[in-house]
């Protein structure tokens, strides 16, 4: 199974139209993910990440657009799907943990009745079934109380709580790629170590895939296999998590670490 | 809720359409005398115990008539609204969501409907069609919605970058799906308050036309056609055209108050 490549991205770049010209946010991007593996993109804000995951479920939206590249996904290139195709792979085959859960969840329903309804979406089951789907992955992310934290609005619940509840959203659809965008920035430093708990025992559980984002290279050597540095846009190095941190190549990663140490 | 009912100006504006709402849902049991009832014995009498508005020139008892007029003056508050809350939230919402040319075309459209002086065109359109209660409605709807249209516009622009929007995408839902699951209820509150400011518009819209002899039409009584009715005996017959004003204005009044409290509760940040 090694080897076997989930994901190929291929030369991606993505473009923002401004009325200075044309900035390439993403230029040029290539990397593997591998199916099991668990891969770091790590770099300082605004060097892409999020653009680069968001591009590969074509989720970018005007004044920003894809010039080029491929993202192979399954053998399926997501870049020349038509929407259908696409609607089915977000959240079925891929899916997504975002960065701040407090405005992930729609604060006019119930959280449970959001995990329902991403249930239904992409599964034939009325909604007794879907409630129970959701509640079953309520659970499985360790929500003490998964009966009362399905009927609380998002305003009730603590970050950790909710981030909890948005990674039950993200699996009740078996993906089996997860990409999870900066999911612990947001939280404070104890919840954090808790939701890393989390992820890598769904992650031996699932067999999930794992696309992790971060600026934060503490959390990319625990998470993560390997890992790529981006830069303005590109990616500076790949490699083994072990051998990026402890012989960088380059002078940016150096200087990357060398910025996290300093902070101690 | 709290903040609301401490809001005395809004309470009482509750209190009396809540008033004129019994007076339309139970108009038979209300009103002493059927509204056509003629009774030339009793012609433009004075309010008495008997006749507590007094009558009219054909000796129709008033209050019955304002009580049976509120039926229609209500209906067509609310219709009319209705019809132009949901033309300006599709309209809106699609716009404001699918953004770039399809916004720029609906939007200069609804600034090309803005354009034409409402009451005239309404004057216009009933003039050409027949002045019947659903043409009012129809036409009061149709000049009403472009407002709401921009309201939801805007308030969807701002939504749509929310992250829970892109959440629900990354989970597989379209377009449609977005608009009507996240982004309508997000954009209910402004919507809701001016809904019910446009129900008093629309009240005195009807009553207008109703005055103007092109709105509803008689024996059908509607508070604007009493008014009409009362304008000629007007030195003679005071309540014949005070009481059904006084209904109007309140109930517009009573319309506004509520909307403001609604706004003050529902969109804090506007508060003074």
């Amino acid at each position: 199974m090694t080897g076997d490549k989930i994901l190929q991205i291929r030369d991606l770049r993505v473009s923002f139209d401004t009325p200075s010209g044309i900035a390439d946010a993403v230029d040029g991007v290539s990397f593997d993910v591998r199916r099991g593996e668990s891969f770091g993109i790590v770099g300082q804000s605004g060097s892409g990440k999020t653009l680069t995951a968001l591009s590969i479920l074509k989720l970018i939206t005007p004044p920003g657009r894809i010039v080029s590249g491929s993202a192979v996904f399954n053998g399926e290139d997501l870049m020349a799907a038509d929407e259908d195709s696409l609607r089915r792979t977000r959240g079925a085959g891929i899916s997504m943990v975002f960065q701040e859960p407090a405005t992930a969840f729609n604060p006019v329903f119930t959280v449970g009745y959001q995990v329902a309804e991403a249930v239904r979406a992409h599964q034939a089951v009325d909604g007794r079934k879907a409630k129970d789907i959701a509640l079953e992955f309520l659970k499985r992310v360790h929500i003490a109380e998964a009966l009362k934290v399905y009927h609380d609005y998002p305003h009730q619940l603590s970050g950790g709580t909710k981030q909890r509840a948005m990674i039950a959203m993200a699996l009740v659809n078996s993906p089996e790629l997860l990409i999870l965008d900066e999911p612990t920035t947001a939280l404070d430093v104890t919840i954090q170590a808790q939701i890393l708990d989390l992820l890598e025992e769904i992650r031996k559980e699932a067999r999930l895939s794992i696309l992790f984002i971060s600026h934060d290279f503490g959390v990319i050597s625990r998470m993560c296999d390997r890992v790529a540095v981006m830069h303005k846009g590109r990616i500076v190095e790949t490699g083994a998590t072990k051998d990026v941190l402890s012989s960088p190549e380059e002078d940016y990663t150096l200087e990357l670490l060398e910025s996290v140490r300093a902070l101690g | 809720m709290r903040d609301f009912l401490r809001n005395k100006m809004a309470v009482s504006g509750l209190a009396f359409i809540t008033l004129i709402l019994i007076f339309a849902a139970f108009a038979p049991a209300i009103a002493p005398y059927s509204p056509s009832e003629i009774d030339t014995d009793n012609i433009l009498s004075a309010p008495s115990k008997y006749h507590i508005f007094g009558t009219d020139t054909l000796g129709r008892d008033l209050f019955s008539r304002i009580v049976y007029g509120s039926r229609i003056s209500l209906s067509i508050g609310f219709i009319a609204v209705g019809i132009a809350v949901i033309t300006g939230v599709v309209f809106g919402a699609v716009a404001g969501y699918y953004g770039g040319r399809i916004d720029s075309f609906m939007m200069r459209f609804v600034d090309m409907m803005l354009c034409f002086p409402t009451f005239f065109l309404i004057l216009a359109v009933i003039a050409i069609l027949e002045p019947s209660i659903f043409n009012i409605m129809a036409v009061i709807g149709a000049t009403g919605w472009m407002g709401v249209a921009r309201l939801v516009r805007a308030e969807i622009l701002s939504l749509k970058e929310r992250e829970y929007v892109m959440a629900s995408r990354v989970m597989g839902a379209g377009g449609l799906w977005i608009i009507i699951k996240h982004l309508i209820p997000n954009a209910v509150a402004p919507v809701l308050v001016s809904a019910t400011l446009g129900v008093g518009g629309a009240i005195l819209v009807e009553s207008a036309l109703s005055f103007l002899g092109i709105g509803v039409q008689p024996p059908t009584p509607s508070w604007g056609n009493i008014l009409m009715d009362g304008k000629s005996t007007l030195g003679v017959a005071w309540w014949h055209t005070v009481f059904p004003g006084v209904f109007i204005m309140l109930t517009v009044l009573a319309y506004n108050l509520l909307g403001e409290g609604l706004r003050d509760v529902l969109e804090p940040r506007l508060k003074r």
